[in-house]
């Protein structure tokens, strides 16, 4: 057995814990890893190269189809690239939307990570918990852009629609008597913005229930403590952001640091990691949850106080109402050009960066003066972060590159694009 | 002293040009002195880059340049108004753009090295940044940049065995080849594409008043 090599094994692009369409590709001997060969592109939709082909505006709903866990991350980071080219500013109150729709959007998304984690690692019941909570956030997207997943809802300029002044509710069906639906439309009485209060006010227990069955359990540390050690140091010579930089000690969120929008005004806490394992990672995520939803309730109450226009009124950037368009020509006009040719960006170039779910997400746009982007450049958080994969791997076991791979929460739609 | 003080009085001897837009910082930088002077953005105690944020390619092969002949044929039609894009190729045609950030000053620099189509190879910055190392091989694949001393230039987004660089100007939106089942030869193979290339919405480029200072328009 001297000349004993190792062997060779195929993982994926069909498994339930490559998270997508991951293939890899590894070198083994026994079961510790020698080396990791990741192969993507398996979703690759060419996301620039059809962005170089329409309107501005027609390509906000491909940056919903990035990172299809965290859709309005995605689009708030287009529009602001956008809007900084052609140097409009939301009105305040779409600012407030803005960013409280970011911070749900870092629920969902963490509450998907954190089922689809602890599903990899074995615990079964936390996914369906998460997605009892999810669920209530979904609504809240379809409340406000009639789409549960790809909302388009942040345009150049502001939104596309105010907050509904109700919620959607449950009807009586063959599944559910009349009791039970008062039941689930128990907090749908309101408008969208009780709604979503009486969602902070629950939320925070269920995040205790969450660390309840994994943050102490022998089990989940046997998994996640002293996995995947990253080093501050070579987390950023890795290129990593987000939380996974965050679990390995270095205090960097651009909400904070590079603010955009209203953050400035509101008052959170960055969690911060001390070994740079899975669990910190896990951790950090954790409170992240806690602190989004500190974030919410503060949107909540000012835009409660301030009602105010959510868009700006250049005709040039942003559509002007259904009512000025049936008597004012030179509004019919504006939405004919809009909607057919689109606005024209000035020369230049710009990159905007956003603290996305998953760490920096950003947008390179260079502009030739024309109603298309001459160029799109992605910059996908998960693209950096899973070309990691084989250094940190490495001497690890078998089953601990599913718990490694899961706690970068990774996503495909933003890593092949 | 800001970032474009010190990187104008330092006078780096690869660095053409610097400009700032947006509040964006950008260098344009020579080829032959790329690889000491992105030395220099990481060692430079008042530079420090130490992160790469990304990197990408691009190509300015139809750089301003319009499809919409409006003035000639308004009255004759909508689609017949659309004109192909010349393939002119003026040079520099390509460049390979690089974005760092600085934890420890909290700046962001972008660096612009242009490239000739009849030389794609510009050194990697794997061994100063591995983060470098997949995007890279992403400049490569989508736009055939050839990154010398990378330790492994292989396609990274596209399919096994696909031939051109799909994000060249060039490189039609359908593609070239398409995927289909044979019943014959009874395996999958490879065609030429039969969908015809359409543009829906032609690209313009309009002077608009509100971005030029006098504030006039050329139409």
């Amino acid at each position: 057995m001297s000349d004993y090599q190792g062997y060779t094994i195929n993982f994926g692009p069909q498994h339930p814990a490559a998270h997508g369409v991951l293939r890899l590709i590894m070198n083994m001997k026994g079961e510790t890893v020698q080396g990791i060969d990741p192969h993507i592109g398996l979703l690759h939709r060419a996301t620039e190269k059809l962005a170089e082909s329409k309107p501005y505006i027609q390509s906000i709903g491909y940056m919903d189809r990035l990172d299809y866990m965290s859709m309005m991350a995605n689009e708030h980071a287009y529009v602001l690239a956008l809007e900084k080219m052609l140097e409009v500013e939301a009105p305040l109150r779409a600012q407030y939307i803005r960013v409280m729709f970011s911070e749900m959007t870092r629920i969902m998304n963490h509450l998907l990570w954190l089922g689809a984690h602890a599903l990899d690692l074995g615990a079964m019941s936390l996914f369906l918990y998460c997605f009892r909570e999810r669920e209530d956030l979904v609504d809240c997207y379809e409340a406000v852009s009639g789409s549960r997943m790809h909302a388009t809802y942040i345009r150049p300029g502001g939104v596309i629609r105010d907050l509904p002044k109700s919620m959607p509710k449950f009807q009586p069906s063959t599944w559910h008597t009349k009791e039970e639906v008062k039941k689930l439309n128990a907090a749908r009485d309101g408008d969208l913005l009780d709604f979503i209060e009486d969602f902070t006010q629950r939320f925070p227990a269920r995040v205790d229930e969450y660390e309840n069955l994994l943050t102490d359990n022998r089990v989940w540390k046997q998994r996640t403590v002293n996995i995947g050690v990253v080093s501050p140091e070579r987390a950023k010579a890795l290129g990593f952001s987000g939380p996974m930089l965050r679990g390995s000690g270095v205090a960097w969120d651009l909400r904070k640091l590079q603010p955009y929008e209203v953050y400035p005004q509101l008052d959170f806490d960055i969690p911060v990691g001390t070994n740079g394992d899975c669990y910190d990672r896990y951790l950090v995520r954790m409170e992240e949850l806690r602190q989004s939803n500190k974030i919410i309730k503060q949107c909540v109450k000012w835009l409660k106080e301030n009602p105010g226009p959510v868009s700006i009124r250049d005709g040039k950037v942003a559509p002007p109402t259904r009512a000025d368009m049936k008597d004012d020509m030179e509004a019919m006009i504006h939405h004919f050009k809009l909607y057919t040719e689109g606005f024209t960006l000035p020369k230049g170039e710009v990159y905007q960066a956003i603290e996305h779910p998953k760490g920096e997400f950003g947008i390179y746009l260079i502009s030739d003066g024309a109603n298309k982007p001459y160029r799109i450049k992605v910059r996908a958080s998960g693209f950096a972060h899973l070309s990691a994969m084989n250094e940190m791997c490495k001497g690890h076991m078998l089953p601990d590159v599913v718990a490694i791979l899961s706690s970068m929460d990774i996503v495909f739609g933003e890593v092949d694009r | 002293m800001s970032l474009v003080e010190y990187l104008k009085s330092s006078n780096f001897s690869a660095v053409t040009e610097v400009e700032t837009l947006h509040e964006e910082v950008t260098l344009c930088v020579d080829k032959s002195g790329w690889h000491d002077f992105a030395n220099i953005l990481k060692t430079d105690p008042k530079l420090s880059f130490d992160v790469l944020i990304d990197v990408c390619g691009v190509d300015y092969l139809h750089y301003g340049l319009t499809e919409w002949a409006t003035n000639e044929v308004t009255f004759t039609g909508y689609s017949r108004a659309r004109t192909e894009l010349p393939d002119t190729i003026e040079e520099p045609r390509f460049a390979s753009v690089y974005h760092f950030l600085s934890t420890e000053h909290n700046l962001r620099l972008r660096v612009k090295v242009m490239l000739e189509s009849n030389d794609l190879s510009i050194a990697s910055v794997n061994d100063i940044w591995p983060v470098a190392n997949w995007f890279e091989r992403e400049a490569y694949d989508l736009f055939g940049i050839v990154y010398e001393g990378h330790p492994d230039l292989r396609r990274i987004l596209t399919d096994y065995g696909f031939i051109g660089h799909p994000l060249r100007k060039d490189f039609p939106l359908v593609g070239e080849v398409e995927i289909g089942y044979d019943a014959a030869k009874e395996a999958c193979v490879y065609h030429p594409v039969d969908i015809q290339p359409r543009v829906v919405v032609p690209k313009v480029v309009r002077s608009d008043a509100r971005y030029n200072e006098a504030g006039d328009s050329n139409e």
